[in-house]
């Protein structure tokens, strides 16, 4: 196994859960039961072990085991109650599968239930379980990253493939205003296709930063949201934000670092410290910010591309 | 500095693992205030922060850093989960507080970023 699957394994032991590895529906037995009965089961539905419950408790575990030394000693037709291993180690169902690997397969538990707070099994674990889910998660891992290098490999040669004058991509995002669970998903979305279409690093988090800063604003300062267009040239990528919000009354004002509107609620997020117009300035190469009060806002930011275009090493820069 | 060199030394709790563990951090920097997270934010770098919503990792992915520090023991919601899980950023959380975590990196070799100006230019 290479050395990048190993910490693959590692990766999902820490950050998966037994609700993640565990088989619900799980079948579970009455202590009354006669031990042939549970024999029979376990034939039917191809079990090793089944936990014993007594109305929603949990009161002990029977195993495949347990069963055969039912048969030797001519038990089988005694109730479970009395042959069933009592003194059970459970997990729950947010343990994490690096505490569930210490106990799996250690003093003889081949399964572990789940179980809920109230006492009720909610699933089981077993290694089974357990392998099929951790190799379910790295063929989709595996999938997850060739499906991005391909659509990296695609999206990179767009400017070659479709022959033009001069070939732009345009890209266009609606932003809601005061949502701040879905704000700088749009950020993140282009962040993504700047990096599909080859950019390089530095110039993605010029980029990137720039956006969200503007993607943020739409989001605190407008109350009719807005949307950015983002066009993107051999030579230049250019950033529109657009709202018909409120408009901005002193320009000169909001581009002073440190000058804020924003509310409490949003400075208790850690937004709202005026940083944001100085920081889209900082990471472009030109920034012009357009408003009238009760008209709207517009603002343009520029970054153009060096030697090598997109893909080059980052862009020409103006000088500060 | 490895990222499981960071969980050392914090006595850190892994919540969601991107990527390798023993890939290098360049750097370190600690801010609640999410504009000064993307004024000196650098590829690869750690952040220590007591905020937990989501908008601390779509900040953090925008600025280029690769881990995120929850101090004082906070738990982030699910939705910051999700959104690490989504961007490729490794969360952890530890029991020290913003000054110690920091202390602690700082003083077994962690550096940060030294003076910097507001109009200062990092990319």
């Amino acid at each position: 196994m290479a050395e990048h699957d190993i910490s693959k394994v590692e990766e999902l032991l820490y950050t998966m859960k037994v609700e993640d590895v565990m088989a619900g529906d799980t079948i579970v037995v009455d202590p009354e039961l006669s031990m042939a009965e549970v024999k029979h089961l376990m034939d039917t539905k191809q079990i090793t072990g089944v936990p014993v419950v007594q109305g929603d408790r949990m009161v002990g575990i029977v195993s495949i085991s347990d069963v055969i030394d039912a048969l030797e000693k001519g038990l089988l037709l005694r109730p479970v109650k009395e042959l069933m291993t009592t003194d059970v180690k459970s997990v729950t169902r947010d343990t994490s599968v690096i505490e569930l690997v210490k106990n799996l397969g250690r003093r003889g538990f081949g399964r572990l239930p789940v179980l809920n707070g109230e006492g009720k099994v909610i699933g089981i674990v077993t290694t089974g379980t357990l392998l099929r889910s951790l190799l379910t998660q790295m063929e989709m891992s595996y999938q997850k990253k060739e499906q991005e290098k391909l659509q990296r490999y695609r999206a990179s040669h767009i400017f070659e493939d479709i022959s033009s004058d001069d070939t732009s991509i345009v890209l266009r995002y609606i932003v809601d205003d005061k949502d701040f669970t879905n704000a700088g998903k749009a950020s993140t979305m282009i962040k993504k296709s700047l990096q599909r279409l080859g950019a390089q690093p530095p110039l993605v988090r010029r980029v990137a930063v720039a956006v969200y800063e503007a993607e943020m604003n739409l989001v605190i300062h407008t109350d009719v949201g807005g949307e950015i267009l983002v066009t993107i040239r051999s030579d230049r990528l250019q950033i529109a934000t657009v709202d018909h919000g409120p408009g901005i009354e002193n320009l000169d004002q909001v581009l002073q670092p440190g000058y804020s509107t924003a509310p409490e609620w949003i400075r208790q997020m850690g937004f709202g410290a005026g940083m944001g117009l100085a920081n889209i300035k900082r990471c472009s190469d030109v920034m012009r910010l357009m408003s009238e009060p009760g008209a709207g806002t517009r603002l343009d930011i520029l970054f153009l591309f060096g030697p090598g275009g997109l893909s080059g090493a980052g862009g020409v820069r103006k000088k500060s | 500095m490895t990222i499981r060199d960071i969980i050392e030394i914090l006595g850190g709790r892994v919540l969601v693992n991107s990527g390798d563990l023993d890939a290098e951090v360049p750097r370190g920097g600690a801010a609640d205030l999410m504009s000064d997270v993307l004024a000196f934010g650098t590829d690869g770098m750690v952040l220590m922060t007591g905020l937990t919503n989501p908008q601390v990792v779509r900040t953090a992915d925008m600025a280029g850093v690769n881990v995120v520090v929850f101090v004082r023991d906070k738990t982030p919601p699910s939705e910051t989960i999700e959104a690490a899980q989504e961007s490729g950023i490794t969360l952890i959380s530890t029991g020290y507080t913003m000054y110690e975590a920091c202390g602690r990196l700082f003083q077994s070799g962690l550096p940060g970023r030294g003076p910097v100006k507001i109009e200062d230019d990092f990319s």
